[in-house]
């Protein structure tokens, strides 16, 4: 299949990939046949609980009052 | 101190390996190589295993400042590699034990990888996710000052549990129109795709955006098909005022590896 060309250096690097966003597609998305050593699905859920709880400590500042939406 | 070395997988392709890759770097800055497996090329680099094995991994992935690096990297080269040929991406820390042994899993699955290939190979994903925006910030705000002087005077607690109750209500109901508009874009813009995939809403400690996350999707279009996705969702943005958009993109193919069901559950509500 045709696959043209992007402008690597028109967009690439002023726009640098929001890392959750990355994170939504590297550890939820691609191929998932095991490797030999390889992140099961609980530990994917592991990753990313840890995670959550990580970048919520490091914003707690700017922590959200709003409830009831959710 | 060099220990064991393992195998770094970032993704397969059916091209044959022509193309010049010794330029990429990829994740611990080692170098990235095309290897074989069957008739897929693999391209992959070398890690050790003091670093990548299991139980490493498993550690330094709960580290933020490593994780983030490691999929910078990862995605780095799918990245630039999507631009070369049609792949299929790998998910983070695919780790195999040798050339061989990825070998002979990878042939084991191989008539499922080429199909894989050939629906989402040369394509390309575009994310779009909703926010909800509070109606009070499209027209009367109550701020949270008038709330506050207002409580000094008597029988000012009364006034501000109706303030409040009306809040909540304005809120419930921009919720609502929220719900109902981004469902209406998800459709809309479903139609313009081959495949769709709905990720979980992101929080607003992840997202960065205090405001619901209502939709968080993707789209694999045609590589050519960038531009006029792009223009659909500014008209959408300009269409639903409930509803701030956000376009990610393009991506390699990653949420489209899967056969799975590309229509998930409804969206939004969707953390629910």
């Amino acid at each position: 299949m045709a696959h043209p060309a992007r402008p690597i250096d028109a967009e690439l690097p002023s726009r640098r990939i929001a890392l959750v966003d990355l994170l939504d597609r590297v550890l939820a998305g691609g191929v998932t046949i095991t490797g030999d050593i390889t992140l099961s699905m609980a530990d994917v859920d592991l990753v990313k609980i840890s995670l959550r709880a990580l970048l919520a400590s490091v914003s707690a500042l700017a922590g959200p009052e709003e409830e009831g939406i959710r | 101190m060099n220990g064991d070395l393992g195998v770094w997988a970032y993704a397969i392709t059916e091209d044959d390996g022509d193309h010049d890759i010794s330029w990429l770097t990829g994740v611990a800055g080692a170098t990235v190589r095309a290897t074989r497996a069957g008739n897929l090329t693999v391209l992959v680099s070398d890690v050790d295993l003091a670093e990548f094995g299991e139980v490493a991994l498993r550690r330094n992935l709960e580290d933020l400042t490593w994780l983030e690096t490691v999929a910078r990297a990862h995605h780095q080269v799918i990245d630039a590699v999507s631009r070369l040929f049609p792949l299929l991406p790998m998910r983070l820390a695919t780790v195999y034990t040798s050339d061989a042994s990825m070998a002979s899993v990878l042939g084991a699955h191989r008539e499922q990888l080429l199909d894989a290939l050939r629906r989402v190979g040369g394509r390309v994903e575009w994310g779009v996710k909703a926010y909800a925006v509070p109606e009070a910030e499209q027209e009367n705000a109550v701020s949270v000052e008038s709330a506050a002087a207002e409580s000094a005077d008597r029988g000012a607690g009364l006034a501000y549990l109706k303030r409040r109750k009306a809040q909540l209500s304005a809120s419930e109901k921009s919720w609502r129109s929220a719900l109902i508009g981004a469902r209406a874009v998800h459709a809309h813009l479903s139609g313009l795709a081959a495949a769709t995939k709905l990720h979980p809403p992101q929080s607003p400690q992840l997202s960065g955006n205090q405001r619901p996350m209502m939709l968080n999707a993707a789209y694999l279009l045609d590589a050519d098909a960038g531009t006029g996705f792009a223009s659909q969702v500014a008209a959408a943005a300009d269409a639903h005022h409930e509803l701030e958009l956000d376009l990610t993109g393009p991506w390699p193919p990653y949420s489209f590896t899967a056969d799975d069901g590309e229509e998930g559950p409804p969206p939004a509500g969707q953390g629910a």
